[in-house]
C-alpha cells in the first residue's frame, strides 16, 4: 500500500501513518544512548520508518540498518527504557495527515495538535501522548466539482469545502489514483469520511503523506514574479521570487525572529506556514497570541486564518525538531498543489542542522567541518529545492508555489559556518542581518552592502509598479555603496576631507539608511510598505539630492546644505498612507524641500 | 510520565536522587565492574537496568555514592557516579539499583533552607518535607499553555528598566567578565526588584553551581541573612564539589521553582550561577564519555542541554505564579562570541551585558548598553504598564548612543577638531548618559525617574532631531536645555 493511500486505516497516529501490515514486525531494544537505540529483531525496516518503542509507544524513525541491528531515533525522552523492551516496526515512513483544519492550528514537531494536547494533559506534554493532527469531531460541508461518470485524474477537483472565510479548500484526487468517479457525496462530512469513489477507491478529504517525500507536480515554471513582502529593504533591493528560496543569517539579538514574523503578518501570500524550530516557547506564545488580533492584509480576515503554525520549542525532543521542517514543507506543498500561493518561513534551520549533527554523532559517524555530518549540504539542497512555483498535478490547469524562507543563527555571527556557507549556495536571496546594525537600532538590520538577491525582477517592478523602478533601485544600492566608501574615507580624515558633491552623497546615504531602510515593524502605518509607496520615497530621497546638488551648485556652503533641517522632514513619508494622497504627498514634501534650499538661510537655527 | 504525588510515602525526601517513591527497582547488587574513568563506571550484569534509573555504587569501606545511568545495552551499563570516582576499582565496588529516573522532593519546606547541589540539606537541619516527588528534567511546557510574559518588573536599574525591561516568566541572564560586580548586581536585583502596584513577594531560588566558598557566603549572607530570607531558598555546588552533581544542581532547582511557581503561583526568580561553569563540567563529562566534541570541545548537544534549563520558565495558564530566570555567565576572557554565551544568546530573552571597558571607566554598574537586549521589552512597557514614551525613548537613547559611541570612536582617529557641531552634541550626549542614565552607583532608581533622566538627557538635541519618539511624547516631555532653549527663541 502506498502511503498515499487513502482507504480507511485504523492508525490515527500522526507519525504512524498507515500500517504495512505484511512490514509490521516487533523487534526489541540492545542499546539506549540517550535518543538513539539499537534495536534488533526488525528485518523488514526500511530506512525512515516509524517505530514505537516500549510500554509507552514512543514513535521513533529508523535512520540507520546494519546486519540485524536498526539504529533508532526517538522523538522522546527516552528515560527508563533498557535492553529487551519491545519495539513495533510501523512498516510506514513518518507519514503527516492533509485536509482541511490545518489553517489557524498549532502543531508539534510531528503534527500533534498543541491545543488538543494541551485539553487533554495540562501544561506539560507528557511522554507518548499521541493526537490525530486533523480534528475528528468537526464537519465540513463539501461541494462536489465532478459527477457521478465523470473521468478524472490525480490532481483533479473533486469538490471543495470552505475552509476559512477567505480560503476555499480544494480537496483533490490523490497523486496515485485516477479513473472514473463512481460515487460522490455533498453535505457536511467528518475528515475521514469517504467523500468520492474513484476507479475503486474510497477517497476522504483527509490524505497522507509522508513528510520526507516532494508531494509530485506536473512542471516547474520559471521565477519572475515577486513575493511581496511588505519591506522596503526586501522589496526595494533584494526582492525575492514567488517560489523562490531566501535565508537570513544573523547573530543573536539580530532581529531574525522580528523579520519572519513581519513576513508572516504581511507577505502577499494565501497560505503562510511558520516553523518555531527549537526556538524559544515564550516567543511562539506570542505569535499565538498576536496572529488572531492581527488582520490579513489580503482579506481582512484575522491573520491566524490563513497560518499554520509548527511550534518545535528549544526543549522539546530533538528528532522532533528535525521532523519539523519536514512537516511545515509538506503542508506548505499541499497548499500549493491547491494553485494557492504559501510562504514557509522556517526559524531556525540552524537548529536543524544542529539536530542533525547530534544524531550524527550519537551514531559515531565521521564528521566533516564542525563537527557537521557530511551528508548536511544535500539535506539542505534538497530543502530548499521543495520552493518552486509550479503546475499542479491535474487536467485543469493551476500554477501553486512555496516560497521559502529560512533564519539562519551561525554560531558566533560568523557567515563562514557550514549551515549558512550550504545554505546561500541553494537559496537566492541572501539577507545577512548586521549586529552593529541592530545595535543602533537600524531594523531590519539588513546590511544592504553583504545581501544580495539573484532573482531578476526588475523587469515584473517596471511593469507592474512603476517604469523607473529599477533605476531607482540601482541608484539606491549604489549611492549606498558610495557612502559606504567615503564614510570610511572620513573615518580617517575627518568629514572637511571631503568634496562637496561627496558631502551630498554622505548626506543621501544617510536618508536611504535612515528615511528609507529602517522601517518600524510596531508601526502601524509603516509596519507593511506596498510598491508604491516604496517609489514614492524613493522619488522624494532623489529629489532632495537635486535640490541640494542644485544648492551647492548656486554657492551655498555645502555644510549648510547637508545640515538644513528640512531634510530631517523627509523622514516624515514613512507615515504616508498608501492610497491615492501619495502623489500629492510626495510633491507636497519635494517642494518643501526644493523650496528650502534654494532660499537663503535666515535663521540662526539654520545656519547651527 | 506524570509526576507523582506521594503524601503516603513516610520516606523523608533526602534530595534529588536520594529518595524516591516512583518506580523503586528490586535490589539487585552488580559487582562486576570492567572500567572505571573520570566519573564513570562500565558494569557487567546490568540487563535490569534502564537509561536514566538511579543507583548507589557502595565500596568495600561502606561508603556509598549515587549515580545515574547513561548508556545501557544487553548487559552493561554505564553509570556516572555523583561524588566522584575517588578510591574506586574494579575489584572493591558494587552497584546497586535503586529506581527509574532521578525525582526530587518538592514543597514549600525548602523555603529559608540552604542546600547541597543535588538538593541535600547544607545547613545542619533536617531534610526538608516533600510535598511530592517530581522528575528533575521536567517536562517541556506546551506553547499553548503559556502566557506571553508582559508583567514589567522594576528593577531599580535605569539600564534595565529604560532600556531592556525585564517581565515576570522572562529568562535574562547577565553577560559578565571575571572581576565584574555580576554577583553584587544580580542580589541587588533579587531584593529589590518589585512589581509597581502589587505587594507580592518574590520567591529567590538561588543555584550556585561551581562558586568559590568566598562567593558562597556572599550569596548566604545575601539571600538567607536578610530579613526576607525565609522566602529564599539557596542550592549551592561549590567548586571542590563534585562536577558530576553540577548538572543536577540546576535541574533540581527549577524543579522546585516550577513547583513553587505553576503549582503555588508564587512568583519566583530563579537565579542561576555560573552557566560558564556549568558548560564546563558538561565538557568534563563528555570527554569522559568519549564523546565527538564541538566547538571548542564541548559536546554538540550543548544548545539542547542549556535549553532544557532556560526554557523551564515563564506564566502558564491556571497559575497566578511566574517563574523568571536570571543567570549569570561570565564569558570567558570577555567573550562573547565563545560558545557559553553564543548558545545562551540563542535561548534566552535577550542579555545584560557588563563590560570592563565600562569599569574601566568608573561606570558603576558597568552596564554595556549596546549589546544588552531584552526581547520580551515590547509587551511590558506603554500605557498601562509603565509610560507610552517608553518605547520610543528607549529607541531614541539607544540611536543616539549608538552614534555618540561611533563620534568617540571616530575622536580616537581624527581628533575632535574635525567634528560638527552635531556630532560634537553626540559626543556630549554619550558621556552624559554613560556617567548618569547608566552608572547611578548605589541609588534605586524607580522607572518614572528612568525615564524622566532620559528626557532630560535629551534636552541637547531639537525636536526633530528625535525621529524615533512620536510628536506628541516630545510635546509633553521634552524640555530643551538652555543653549537650545536660546537657538529656539531667535527662531521665532
Amino acid at each position: 500500500m502506498s502511503p498515499t493511500s487513502t482507504t480507511a486505516t485504523t492508525a490515527t497516529t500522526p507519525a504512524g501513518g498507515a500500517p504495512d501490515l505484511d512490514r509490521a514486525e516487533v523487534g526489541t531494544v540492545v542499546r539506549v544512548s540517550g535518543p538513539v537505540l539499537e534495536v534488533a529483531g526488525l528485518h523488514a525496516a526500511r530506512l525512515y520508518d516509524v517505530v514505537r518503542v516500549g510500554a509507552q509507544s514512543l514513535p521513533g524513525e529508523v535512520i540507520r540498518l546494519d546486519g540485524g541491528v536498526a539504529t533508532v531515533q526517538v522523538f522522546e525522552d527516552t528515560s527508563g527504557l533498557r535492553a529487551g523492551d519491545p519495539v513495533v516496526g510501523t512498516g510506514a515512513p513518518l507519514t503527516i495527515e492533509l485536509g482541511p483544519g490545518l489553517l489557524g492550528t498549532v502543531f508539534d514537531g510531528t503534527q500533534r495538535p498543541l491545543a488538543a494536547l494541551g485539553a487533554e494533559h495540562g501544561i506539560y506534554i507528557p511522554r507518548g501522548a499521541d493526537q490525530p493532527g486533523l480534528d475528528r469531531g468537526r464537519t465540513w460541508d463539501f461541494v462536489p466539482s465532478v459527477a457521478v461518470g465523470d473521468r478524472v485524474e490525480a490532481g483533479d477537483e473533486l469538490g471543495t469545502v470552505q475552509e476559512t472565510a477567505a480560503l476555499r479548500h480544494r480537496v483533490l484526487v490523490p497523486p496515485d489514483i485516477r479513473g472514473v468517479v463512481e460515487h460522490v457525496r455533498s453535505g457536511p462530512r467528518r475528515v475521514d469520511e469517504v467523500v468520492a469513489r474513484v476507479a475503486g477507491h474510497d477517497v476522504q478529504m483527509l490524505q497522507r503523506w509522508p513528510i520526507r517525500r516532494p508531494r509530485p507536480v506536473r512542471g516547474q515554471q520559471p521565477l519572475s514574479r515577486p513575493l511581496l513582502t511588505g519591506q522596503r529593504v526586501l522589496d526595494g533591493l533584494f526582492p525575492i521570487a514567488l517560489g523562490g528560496a531566501g535565508i537570513i543569517p544573523g547573530g543573536f539579538g539580530t532581529g531574525k525572529t522580528v523579520l519572519e514574523q513581519a513576513i508572516a503578518k504581511h507577505a502577499e501570500a494565501d497560505v503562510v506556514v511558520y516553523v518555531g524550530c527549537g526556538e524559544r516557547g515564550n516567543e511562539l506564545t506570542e505569535v499565538l497570541e498576536e496572529f488572531p488580533q492581527l488582520a490579513d492584509p489580503r482579506t481582512g480576515r484575522p491573520l491566524m486564518e490563513r497560518t499554520v503554525l509548527v511550534a518545535n520549542t528549544s526543549n522539546m525532543p530533538v528528532a522532533a525538531r528535525e521532523a519539523s521542517v519536514y512537516l511545515g514543507i509538506t503542508m506548505a506543498e499541499y497548499y500549493r498543489d491547491q494553485g494557492l500561493h504559501a510562504v514557509l518561513l522556517a526559524d531556525s534551520t540552524s537548529r536543524w542542522g544542529e539536530a542533525l549533527r547530534e544524531v550524527s554523532g550519537r551514531l559515531g559517524e565521521i564528521p566533516a567541518e564542525d563537527g557537521y555530518p557530511a551528508y548536511l549540504a544535500t539535506r539542505l539542497a534538497a530543502f530548499y529545492e521543495r520552493a518552486g512555483l509550479v503546475d499542479s498535478l491535474g487536467s485543469t490547469p493551476r500554477q501553486g508555489s512555496v516560497t521559502v524562507v529560512g533564519a539562519v543563527s551561525p554560531a558566533g555571527g560568523d557567515f563562514s559556518e557550514p549551515v549558512t556557507q550550504n545554505s546561500l549556495r541553494v537559496a537566492g536571496c541572501f539577507w545577512a542581518l548586521d549586529a552593529s546594525l541592530a545595535r543602533a537600532r537600524h531594523f531590519p538590520s539588513i546590511n544592504w552592502t553583504r545581501s544580495y538577491t539573484t532573482y531578476r525582477l526588475g523587469e515584473w517592478f517596471d511593469e507592474h509598479v512603476a517604469e523607473d523602478w529599477s533605476r531607482l533601485s540601482a541608484w539606491a544600492v549604489r549611492t549606498l555603496q558610495e557612502e559606504g566608501s567615503l564614510l570610511e574615507v572620513v573615518s580617517l580624515l575627518g568629514v572637511e576631507a571631503v568634496a562637496a558633491p561627496q558631502r551630498v552623497t554622505l548626506r543621501v546615504g544617510r536618508m536611504l539608511r535612515e528615511d528609507y531602510l529602517q522601517q518600524n515593524s510596531f508601526d502601524p502605518l509603516d509596519a507593511s510598505c506596498p510598491p508604491r509607496k516604496q517609489v514614492a520615497m524613493l522619488r522624494l530621497v532623489k529629489a532632495a539630492e537635486a535640490a541640494m546638488t542644485a544648492a551647492v551648485e548656486s554657492g551655498r556652503p555645502v555644510a549648510d546644505v547637508v545640515a538644513h533641517p528640512v531634510l530631517r522632514t523627509i523622514a516624515g513619508a514613512r507615515g504616508w498612507p498608501a492610497d491615492e494622497t501619495l502623489e500629492r504627498h510626495l510633491e507636497e514634501a519635494a517642494a518643501t524641500v526644493r523650496a528650502a534650499l534654494t532660499t537663503a538661510p535666515t535663521t540662526k537655527e539654520e545656519l547651527r | 510520565m506524570t509526576p507523582t504525588d506521594a503524601p503516603n510515602i513516610t520516606a523523608r525526601a533526602r534530595g534529588a536522587v536520594a529518595a524516591a517513591p516512583v518506580g523503586i527497582l528490586p535490589t539487585i547488587e552488580m559487582r562486576d565492574v570492567r572500567r572505571v574513568a573520570g566519573p564513570l563506571l562500565v558494569v557487567e550484569g546490568a540487563d535490569n537496568l534502564a537509561f536514566g534509573d538511579v543507583v548507589t555504587v557502595v565500596t568495600d569501606d561502606g561508603s556509598e555514592r549515587d549515580g545515574q545511568v547513561l548508556e545501557v545495552d544487553r548487559t552493561r551499563a554505564v553509570v556516572q557516579v555523583l561524588g566522584g570516582t575517588e578510591g574506586m576499582g574494579q575489584a572493591n565496588v558494587a552497584v546497586r539499583a535503586r529506581f527509574r529516573a532521578a525525582v526530587t522532593g518538592v514543597g514549600t519546606d525548602v523555603l529559608g533552607r540552604v542546600l547541597d547541589g543535588a538538593g541535600r540539606p547544607r545547613d545542619g537541619r533536617p531534610d526538608p518535607t516533600a510535598e511530592a516527588y517530581r522528575p528533575v528534567n521536567g517536562l517541556p511546557l506546551n506553547p499553548v499553555a503559556r502566557i506571553h510574559p508582559d508583567q514589567f518588573i522594576e528593577t531599580g536599574f535605569s539600564a534595565i528598566d529604560g532600556l531592556n525591561t525585564l517581565v515576570r516568566g522572562q529568562k535574562l541572564p547577565v553577560f559578565t567578565a571575571a572581576g565584574l560586580p555580576a554577583a553584587e548586581v544580580a542580589a541587588r536585583i533579587a531584593t529589590q526588584a518589585r512589581v509597581p502596584g502589587e505587594t507580592d513577594e518574590v520567591v529567590v531560588v538561588f543555584a550556585a553551581m561551581g562558586v568559590t566558598r568566598r562567593e558562597a557566603d556572599f550569596f548566604r549572607d545575601q539571600f538567607t541573612a536578610s530579613a526576607s530570607g525565609h522566602r529564599n531558598v539557596l542550592l549551592l555546588n561549590l567548586a571542590d564539589d563534585p562536577t558530576i552533581e553540577r548538572l543536577l544542581t540546576p535541574r533540581v532547582a527549577l524543579t522546585l521553582a516550577e513547583y513553587l511557581a505553576f503549582e503555588k503561583h508564587l512568583h519566583v526568580l530563579t537565579i542561576l550561577t555560573d552557566v560558564t561553569a556549568y558548560c564546563e563540567a558538561l565538557r568534563e563529562i563528555a570527554a569522559a564519555r568519549e564523546e565527538m566534541p564541538g566547538r571548542r570541545g564541548y559536546p554538540g548537544y550543548m544548545y539542547t542541554d542549556l535549553a532544557s534549563l532556560f526554557e523551564r520558565a515563564g506564566r502558564v495558564h491556571g497559575s497566578t505564579g511566574s517563574l523568571t530566570q536570571l543567570s549569570l555567565l561570565t564569558m570567558p576572557d570577555g567573550d562573547i562570541t565563545h560558545p557559553v554565551p553564543d548558545l545562551t544568546g540563542y535561548i534566552t530573552e535577550g542579555q545584560v551585558v557588563l563590560s570592563r571597558d565600562m569599569a574601566g571607566r568608573g561606570i558603576d554598574p558597568p552596564f554595556d548598553v549596546l549589546p544588552s537586549l531584552s526581547r520580551l521589552m515590547n509587551a511590558g512597557v506603554g500605557v498601562g504598564r509603565t509610560r507610552a514614551d517608553h518605547r520610543g525613548l528607549a529607541d531614541q537613547l539607544y540611536a543616539c548612543y549608538a552614534r555618540g559611541v561611533e563620534v568617540r570612536r571616530l575622536v580616537s582617529i581624527v581628533g575632535e577638531s574635525g567634528l560638527t557641531a552635531e556630532d560634537r552634541r553626540y559626543l556630549a550626549f554619550a558621556r552624559r548618559f554613560e556617567e548618569e542614565f547608566v552608572g547611578q552607583g548605589e541609588a534605586r532608581r524607580t522607572i518614572t525617574q528612568t525615564l524622566d533622566l532620559g528626557w532630560e538627557l535629551l534636552g541637547d538635541f531639537e525636536p526633530d532631531e528625535l525621529g524615533r519618539v512620536g510628536a506628541e511624547h516630545i510635546a509633553r516631555h521634552h524640555r530643551p536645555t538652555a543653549t537650545t532653549a536660546t537657538a529656539a527663541r531667535s527662531q521665532s
